[in-house]
């Protein structure tokens, strides 16, 4: 499976290897974990909601038009949801590619689509109350990036 | 016409609703057409209305306001996403 959408943490160790698990043609593995950041500004809880169906859909389908763009041997994406404390693992990206210049590419493509199109939404529980956190222009700036770009090779 | 409607993150609490389904007159027919007729109700309906940036999905697709309605489709609409 290559997307999964859960409340339980995940391993980076196990989920790595297993995109080069008995396989040898794979040359290259970029991966990305996005944690919880919480200290700086008094976080001390954040709550994951999201869309069941269409989170999953979409994620498919970022994961599919990466695999259009780029020569990809393998993906998993796993984000979880649910309530999360500061220094959590909350988002992995893994791609596996015969040479590191479609990993790498195509890890960081994943990741700005699935902040822009992703049916998630973050709330934070912080000493003042809880508040949803507001979509960044910087983010949909950084998918769109991506329009003019047929693949960076 | 039958729609299942749901709504998520803030706009499911300024709203006080998770989903409903309702039963619209037949000249309801986009997206858009669905905002102002919900918008209608007045209040904290007003965000799926003009000049707020809430977003819309029918059958977990993302959708613009041009997007036809079907009988039976599943309507979302919630505010722009923040995973990741």
């Amino acid at each position: 499976m290559d997307v999964r959408v859960q409340e339980a943490d995940f391993d980076v160790g196990t989920e790595t290897r297993a995109l080069s698990a008995g396989r040898t043609d794979v040359g290259a593995i970029s991966t990305f974990v996005g944690l919880v950041r919480g200290a700086a500004d008094g976080v001390q809880c954040m709550t994951l909601e999201h869309y069941p169906g269409m989170t999953e859909q979409s994620l498919s389908e970022i994961v599919a038009e990466a695999k259009s763009r780029w020569a990809l041997l393998a993906v998993r994406v796993i984000h979880r949801v649910g309530p999360l404390q500061p220094g959590e693992q909350i988002v992995y990206v893994g791609v596996a590619s015969a040479h590191r210049g479609e990993a790498i590419a195509a890890c960081e493509f994943i990741m700005d689509y699935l902040k822009t199109r992703a049916p998630f939404w973050k709330k934070e529980q912080t000493p003042e109350g809880s508040r949803w956190v507001d979509a960044r222009d910087t983010d949909d700036a950084a998918a769109a990036r991506w329009l003019d770009v047929e693949s960076r090779r | 016409m039958n729609l299942n409607i749901l709504y998520f993150a803030s706009l499911r609490e300024a709203l006080g609703m998770a989903r409903e389904a309702v039963v619209l007159p037949g000249d309801i027919a986009t997206v858009g057409a669905l905002r102002a007729h919900l918008s209608e109700r007045g209040n904290a309906w007003q965000r799926l209305g003009p000049g707020h940036n809430v977003k819309a999905a029918v059958n977990q697709q993302m959708a613009t306001d041009a997007q036809p309605l079907a009988s039976g489709d599943e309507v979302a609409f919630f505010p722009p996403v923040t995973g990741g």
